[in-house]
């Protein structure tokens, strides 16, 4: 699938998140420091729960191991790895790939969770 | 065939309910019927004075028509019985009703005494017993100025309790020379009457009252034997209690020469079939006017019909109890009657604090004991009296205020101690009760029931519970989350301690993981309190919860809401018409608060710093509607315009909003003003409360309304300006720095060790020297506050964070609204599903957004 350029680097906000479009999609890109090294990912905005587009603008933290956001609504967990609702087993949101180059952001359209793509 | 005899009980107050409670509980097959006069089922007398302070009539209730009904219980409410045929077993009520028993239980209790005084059945010559009587007492209030409790015994001064939170002037007319003469000795009496006449209410003793007359000024005017008078709108009888034995009476049953019930030592009455238990029975010529010794009746007689042993052998009359907020309590030989016994007395002129202790001959043993002013030595010294238990080698240390730090350590007491003397709960039930698995306070206390009588006992089941799990080596754990191993208060001592100022340094210095939406937020606003940073600086950014980021409340649809600041309520007519305005420009849906202000709904992301740009141009500031911060600062109109107003509340209100604004605590914080006793502004329902008095300003705290409704309580009277803002300052800077996260002050204050007098001793005494502490650290953030929306709009890096897309300017399309009482709201799902099928979506973008413009 194709990627989409989507923004430059420092449009992203350091453990925080931003909404990007991504052909007609809402997606919520997220920037963590891992041990001292950016990291970034990238899940669906659209939150199944709370039946709106918030994730971005969650806080994100880690559960055990997991790396996730908490939903602004009604606070559920999601992975921002696996798309997992940490609280809800049967609810999965998209998970999307990410790459930097030359201080862009790039996003992938096609997600990388074939499972959630029903969702 | 014990199990199919008809319990037949007259009387549904406490005893007899807890009687008909312990009945089925120990025999599930007993036909019970229970026949009660007054129109609800038992309620909690013993707190009856709580009704005019916002306890109401569900939350007095013991039990309910359904738990009856559940339990199998036959009742009849409103009914009284009019006569006991003895022969045939029978009891005939009023109505004609007939209710034949094997066993007949008589829980008739007592009714108020009123003195054969001229003039005491007048109209508002009122007594104080139930339900019934405070909804005449309340009614009569609210047409009186002035009002006289006669007699000053504790029920009386529970009354005059109840006449102050009406709003009356109160006054005790008692006829013996002293207060509560029957629990303490003069000198603890002369002590609780100044104490009680600091707070208002004027004690007038070693009055006998001739005649109840017309007044001049008032409704009423009390003719004393001395020839003194005074004038009153109500008068309020509480001059002891008569047993109710007519019904003994007419049946034959044997009477006292006083009155009540004679009773053996298994409660029956002279005729074998027939129980008396509680305030009608009387006991080696001995009433028991206590809930306990009326309980322990109960549980004779149920032991009696279910084939036990349980027999009644007096009962234990100390008493621990707060009257008119001061603290009063008695053990034992008070009086100290006993041959040879002695007396040691603690007496503290300044704190108004009186402690006697009676103690054997030999000094070996604890015989009685009075406290006036502080109770905080009574569990200690109730253990040694009740268990016999040999008293160190100075006794006196025992009251003597160094020891007050070192009460009797609950694992020193023996199994056999009652803690609680209501359920008659001992240590080693509540140990056996942790034994089989309960370990904390809620369990113990449901599946013992320690503590759910009167509640004097609660500090004291506490630390044998806290002692005990200690000794089981249980760790008692309160930390944040995962990430962090420590309480809120902890963090914030660590931060301030260590100058941190970042959620990284911390958690890299105390913290494991990533951190999570309880740990972010809550280091957020500690480092908000402690250094007052402007809450979007980046480091900042990512640890607020959403509507602390965007400065905003999010709502459902994932749209805002936007609150600007309206101090006090007070607005210029200019002013509402920029907020109807932006309103009308940005297509929002207004309401008016609970807070006194105008929220404005179904802001976009996108469209927040436009519409702050209005706001903040015309002079508003940021409302903190979305913060942990405070709301606002309610107020009535006061003084200037109302009739009735004695300050200038709205003056006030303004004035101390603008003083915390901004202030970022462990939850929010809602303040109110009200400019005199009626109360409009329901201030003692608010964290901080302030009543307007004639000299000045009563400070109420902690109150709450929500879910969970508190009323606030009364902090001091009478202060100026300069000390009233003094001790919030302190108050607020305290619960910033000892509270729990998300722990609203009302939960705070109940969980702080020693209460309300603790918090006394800290703000008012300045106890632990903090005070001028506190105050420094108050100034510092209310002299850096700045309005985040402003700085919000001069950061255009922190502007970047309010558009929908990071690469388009298009709107979120889920967000859709419809029409409803010609103002937006958000469409349903199914709306919104109609439309999609209907309507292309970039159309419906289209059509949205031009109703913005």
């Amino acid at each position: 699938m194709a990627w989409t350029d989507i923004c430059a680097y420092e449009d992203l906000v350091e453990n925080s998140g931003i909404c990007a479009l991504l052909n007609g999609r809402q997606v919520a890109v997220f920037l963590l420091e891992l041990q001292g090294e950016p990291q970034i990912y990238a899940i669906g905005n659209y939150d199944p729960l709370g039946k709106a587009n918030v994730l971005s603008r969650g806080i994100v933290g880690s559960v055990g191991e997991q790396i996730v956001v908490a939903s602004p609504l009604y606070k559920q967990h999601f992975s921002l790895t696996t798309g997992q609702c940490l609280e809800q087993p049967d609810v999965v949101i998209p998970v999307y790939s990410v790459k930097l180059q030359q201080g862009r952001v790039w996003l992938n359209a096609g997600q990388q969770n074939q499972q959630a793509s029903a969702a | 065939m014990q199990q199919t005899k008809q319990i037949l009980v007259i009387g549904n107050g406490m005893v007899g309910h807890h009687f008909v409670d312990q009945l089925r509980a120990k025999d599930p097959l007993a036909q019970i019927t229970v026949l009660c006069g007054e129109a609800q089922l038992a309620y909690d007398r013993v707190h009856l004075s709580g009704y005019f302070s916002g306890t109401s009539a569900e939350q007095l209730a013991l039990t309910t028509e359904e738990a009856y009904q559940a339990a199998n219980i036959q009742y009849r409410l409103n009914c009284w019985v009019e006569q006991i045929n003895r022969e045939q077993q029978l009891v005939v009520t009023s109505q004609g009703g007939q209710f034949y028993y094997d066993e007949l239980v008589l829980a008739t209790g007592s009714y108020a005494f009123v003195p054969p005084i001229p003039g005491n059945d007048q109209p508002h010559c009122l007594v104080y017993r139930t339900l019934q009587d405070l909804d005449a007492i309340a009614q009569s209030a609210a047409v009186s100025k002035v009002g006289v409790v006669i007699g000053g015994g504790l029920l009386g001064l529970e009354a005059a309790n109840a006449l102050k939170q009406l709003g009356l002037q109160t006054h005790v007319v008692e006829f013996a020379p002293q207060l509560m003469a029957v629990q303490l000795d003069q000198a603890g009496g002369q002590m609780l009457s100044q104490k009680i006449s600091a707070l208002s209410v004027q004690v007038h003793t070693g009055k006998a009252t001739q005649a109840i007359v017309a007044g001049a000024e008032c409704r009423y005017q009390l003719q004393f034997a001395d020839g003194e008078s005074l004038e009153t709108d109500l008068v309020l009888f509480s001059a002891g209690i008569r047993p109710y034995d007519q019904l003994a009476r007419s049946c034959g049953l044997a009477v006292g020469e006083r009155g009540g019930i004679i009773v053996n030592d298994q409660c029956q009455t002279s005729d074998p079939h027939i129980y008396a238990i509680g305030e009608c029975a009387l006991w080696q010529q001995k009433i028991f006017g206590l809930v306990a010794p009326g309980y322990q009746m109960a549980r004779v007689v149920v032991s009696q019909l279910t084939g036990g042993g349980l027999s009644f052998s007096g009962a234990d009359m100390s008493t621990k109890l707060k009257l008119l907020g001061v603290e009063v309590g008695s053990i034992g030989d008070a009086h100290a009657r006993t041959p040879g016994a002695l007396s040691y007395v603690f007496t503290d002129p300044r704190a108004q604090v009186y402690k006697k202790m009676v103690v054997s001959k030999d000094g070996k043993r604890l015989l009685g004991a009075v406290l006036v002013g502080d109770t905080s030595n009574y569990d200690s010294l109730l253990q040694y009296a009740l268990n016999d238990m040999p008293l160190p080698k100075q006794p006196e240390q025992l009251i003597l205020p160094a020891a007050a730090g070192a009460p009797l350590a609950a694992l020193t007491l023996p199994d056999s101690a009652t803690i609680c003397s209501c359920h008659n709960v001992a240590k080693g039930d509540i140990v056996a009760a942790m034994d089989s698995g309960c370990c904390d306070l809620a369990g113990i206390k449901s599946c013992t029931r320690a503590s759910t009588g009167c509640g004097g006992c609660t500090a004291l089941l506490k630390s044998v519970v806290d002692d005990e799990l200690k000794s089981r080596g249980v760790e008692v754990k309160n930390h944040l989350c995962e990430h962090f191993a420590y309480s809120r208060q902890e963090l914030l001592h660590l931060v301030q301690v260590g100058g941190i100022k970042t959620f990284a340094e911390l958690l890299s210095r105390h913290g494991q993981g990533l951190g999570c939406d309880i740990c972010k937020p809550t280091v957020a606003s500690i480092l908000a309190s402690s250094w007052n940073d402007y809450v979007l600086k980046k480091p900042h950014v990512g640890l607020q919860d959403t509507n602390d980021t965007f400065l905003a409340n999010m709502q459902k649809d994932g749209s805002y809401s936007v609150v600007p600041r309206i101090a006090g309520g007070e607005i210029t007519a200019e002013k509402l018409l920029v907020i109807g305005q932006v309103a009308l420009d940005f297509n929002l849906y207004t309401k008016i608060t609970g807070g006194q202000r105008i929220d404005l709904f179904g802001a976009r992301l996108e469209q927040l710093p436009a519409i702050w740009q209005r706001l903040v141009d015309a002079g508003f500031e940021t409302g903190h509607a979305y913060g942990k911060s405070l709301r606002t600062v309610k107020s009535c109109v006061g003084s200037t315009w109302c009739r009735y107003g004695v300050q200038d509340s709205v003056g006030q209100a303004i004035a101390i909003e603008n003083r915390y604004k901004g202030l970022r605590a462990p939850h929010k914080i809602k303040m109110a003003v009200s400019g005199c006793t009626r109360e409009c502004a329901e201030a003692q329902s608010k964290d901080i409360g302030i009543i307007a008095t004639e000299n000045g300003w009563n400070l109420y705290v902690c109150g709450n309304g929500g879910m969970r409704p508190r009323h606030a309580d009364l902090f001091a009277t009478d202060l100026d300006t300069e000390t009233l803002i003094r001790y919030i300052d302190r108050i607020l800077m305290l619960y910033i720095r000892t509270a729990d996260r998300l722990q609203r002050t009302s939960v705070w204050m109940e969980k702080l060790d020693g209460g309300l007098e603790y918090l006394r001793k800290v703000i008012i005494d300045d106890e632990l020297g903090i005070a001028a502490e506190l105050e420094k650290q108050m100034a510092a953030l209310v002299h850096t506050y700045a309005c985040e929306w402003k700085a919000t709009l001069e950061d255009p890096q922190a502007l970047k964070r309010f558009r929908q897309f990071v690469n388009s300017p298009d709107a979120d399309e889920n967000i859709v609204f419809v029409e409803e009482r010609s103002q937006i709201r958000p469409a349903t799902a199914e709306e919104k599903r109609q439309w999609q099928q209907q309507i292309p979506i970039k159309e419906l973008l289209v059509t949205t957004l031009a109703e913005d413009n």
